[in-house]
């Protein structure tokens, strides 16, 4: 790399990223490259331009006000710890003022999109819950809702409200580790330990039920996998009772905390509309005082039984994003403890037999239980013909599924619509002309999971 | 209640002549279909969809945030390879706050001519989703401002939610190792 000499690295960098390859002399090309440096230049830009039809050049103007020794691009992940897993921002910076930002994603795609077109309906939740490993719950239910609705079962009360439990206290570990993270990053380091410590109560809940801390694959199509362990009531007892005390914290920390206060107020605002346009949604979308939340608006497994409160912001900031997660905690505490007291009995699946297998004393005693026991393990259940979108309210916004079904026991096509994923648009909006160390503060109170981006 | 008579018009129209087309109830929707002839109205399950000819997506997709799509929730797409006869179906998910609708749009897209044009300048937010529509499928939004690969790596070959793309070992090629085959 004798060219190193010639121009600064970084001027070689800007070049690669923001200018089109035409015209580019053959030196500059590959400066960043990710993959195969020296080997088949040529034969990889023609191969690149035969799959991909085009190459479109990026909107990136030079702004020619600006000194060229004033201008730097810098790269901010895939490695940096305060973007929360492999999340790479391209920044450029005018001294210490962001201008112009490009998300840059893919690192932990997995193709889990295609591998759910190989497993058996039975199969999916395996594959659907490490999406959002914050909140694998609530992909399962997305996953088996959409099933289900294919398939036209009826889910017993009990599972229902199982689900609502199960997933509304993951929404409050998702916020607790939303509000630990944010605090570590702007500094507040008891913070992390203070959210991780109560999140904790409630995934030794979640390990007791469902046997894992996370990737539960609990919520299946056809209920849930397991009834609630036994002595379930004082467990949930001492969550609801610990929780808002450890909330009480939090609040004595950092809600009137002016440094908290100073880095985040102002910080990171995105609009009401330009929420909308990108289809931003969950807590930066209420933040700017949009009242959306799909369990009021299209309530899913029975949630509008429950009394609670949408919380919503005024002024689309950081600050109003951490304030809507606190809130959102103790609603979702204020569900569970609905759940708990109304909970219904009953079956804790359908006792559809095409759908879920038979009960292991039933194999005994009943053939036809032998048969669909193992037809089920086998061949799966087939799902007909069809296609639905099913989308739910996530800790993290609008999480879909659009699932299309050819009649066989593996869905044609699944996809996952990732609230992360959508709402990383808009972070070039939130963090134009701030400061670079509000960008951390930025990232963080938008709380995108990269599992979920990625998928 | 104030569409009541225009619904009444219309079916007034199609007796004198018009072949009758079915309309949605919803008199958004309903007035939303009249705009467009050549887009159809199906109930998939009980959700809406339109099955929308690829030119006329961007006209109708700014129609119908006038008429209260206020946000692009998804853009997807299914590949039909040896079910269909047209191979592609780009679909794209439109969410009303106001009226607390869904609208389903489904764009077929021939496999010898994958592009549509691209959603950006209606809803910015398909940006990503279109970028990871092409990634995965191969289909080329025109008029997309930055159609680059979004989650695959830039120098790979395929589009790998094709059905004709197998899944099973890559070997996988790591920064300056030795190549392995």
């Amino acid at each position: 790399m004798a060219d190193d000499t010639r121009t600064g690295k970084a001027e070689r960098e800007i070049r690669d990223v923001w200018i089109t390859p035409d015209e580019a002399p053959d030196w500059m090309r590959h400066a960043t490259d990710e993959g195969a440096q020296t080997m088949r230049q040529d034969e990889s830009e023609q191969r690149l331009v035969e799959q991909t039809g085009v190459r479109v050049d990026d909107d990136y103007v030079l702004d020619d006000e600006i000194p060229e020794d004033e201008r730097m691009i810098i790269n901010m992940g895939p490695q940096h710890p305060s973007t929360h897993g492999v999340l790479r921002l391209q920044i450029e910076l005018e001294g210490e003022i962001v201008r112009r930002v490009k998300p840059i994603i893919g690192y932990l795609h997995t193709g889990m999109e295609k591998t759910g077109e190989s497993l058996m309906y039975m199969q999916g939740g395996t594959n659907v819950t490490r999406m959002d490993y914050l909140a694998p719950l609530f992909n399962e239910l997305v996953f088996s809702l959409a099933t289900e609705k294919l398939l036209g079962v009826e889910i017993p009360p009990r599972a229902q409200a199982i689900r609502i439990l199960m997933t509304e206290l993951n929404r409050a570990t998702s916020h607790l580790v939303a509000l630990a993270t944010q605090g570590m990053d702007i500094g507040a380091l008891s913070m992390m330990l203070y959210g991780f410590r109560e999140r904790e109560l409630i995934l030794a809940f979640f390990e007791k039920t469902t046997g894992l801390r996370m990737n539960h694959n609990y919520i299946r199509p056809g209920g849930v996998a397991a009834d609630l362990p036994d002595g379930w009531e004082e467990d949930i007892e001492e969550i609801i009772e610990r929780i808002p005390v450890g909330v009480a914290d939090y609040e004595d920390l950092l809600k009137a905390n002016p440094i908290w206060e100073g880095r985040t107020r102002g910080v990171g605002v995105i609009s009401a509309e330009e929420c909308l346009a990108y289809g931003i949604t969950g807590p930066p979308l209420r933040a700017t005082g949009v009242d959306l939340d799909l369990r009021k608006t299209q309530p899913y497994s029975g949630i509008d039984r429950y009394e609670f409160d949408v919380a919503v912001g005024s002024n689309g900031d950081a600050y109003d994003r951490y304030r809507i997660r606190v809130q959102e905690i103790l609603q979702s505490l204020r569900i569970v403890q609905q759940v708990a007291n109304q909970m219904p009995a009953g079956d804790y699946r359908t006792d559809d037999r095409k759908v879920t297998p038979p009960p292991r004393q039933r194999i005994d005693e009943s053939m036809e239980a032998l048969i669909h026991h193992f037809k089920l393990f086998t061949e799966g259940f087939k799902v007909p013909e069809g296609e639905t979108y099913v989308a739910i309210e996530s800790p993290r916004g609008e999480i879909g599924c659009y699932l299309v079904s050819d009649g066989s026991a593996k869905p044609y096509r699944i996809h996952i619509r990732a609230p992360s994923f959508a709402n990383l648009q808009g972070l070039p909006i939130m963090l134009a002309d701030s400061l670079v160390a509000d960008s951390v503060a930025t990232i963080a109170s938008v709380d995108a999971v990269m599992g979920d981006v990625d998928r | 209640m104030a569409d009541q008579p225009v619904n009444e018009e219309e079916a007034g129209e199609e007796a004198t002549g018009v072949p009758e087309r079915p309309l949605p109830e919803h008199p958004v929707l309903a007035g939303l279909f009249k705009l467009f002839d050549d887009v159809a109205w199906q109930r998939s399950g009980d959700q809406d969809t339109a099955v929308v000819p690829k030119d006329q997506v961007p006209d109708f997709a700014l129609a119908a945030r006038r008429a209260g799509f206020e946000m692009l929730v998804d853009v997807t797409a299914v590949d039909y390879l040896r079910v269909r006869r047209v191979r592609f179906e780009v679909v794209v998910g439109l969410l009303s706050l106001a009226h607390n609708i869904r609208l389903r749009l489904r764009v077929p897209v021939p496999a010898d001519d994958p592009t549509v044009p691209s959603l950006v300048a209606v809803y910015p937010g398909a940006n990503f989703f279109e970028r990871e529509t092409f990634d995965m499928f191969g289909i080329i939004f025109d008029d997309h401002p930055d159609l680059t690969r979004i989650l695959m790596p830039d120098d790979w070959v395929g589009h790998p939610l094709r059905k004709d793309f197998a899944t099973g070992a890559v070997p996988v090629q790591f920064k300056s190792s030795p190549q392995v085959t």
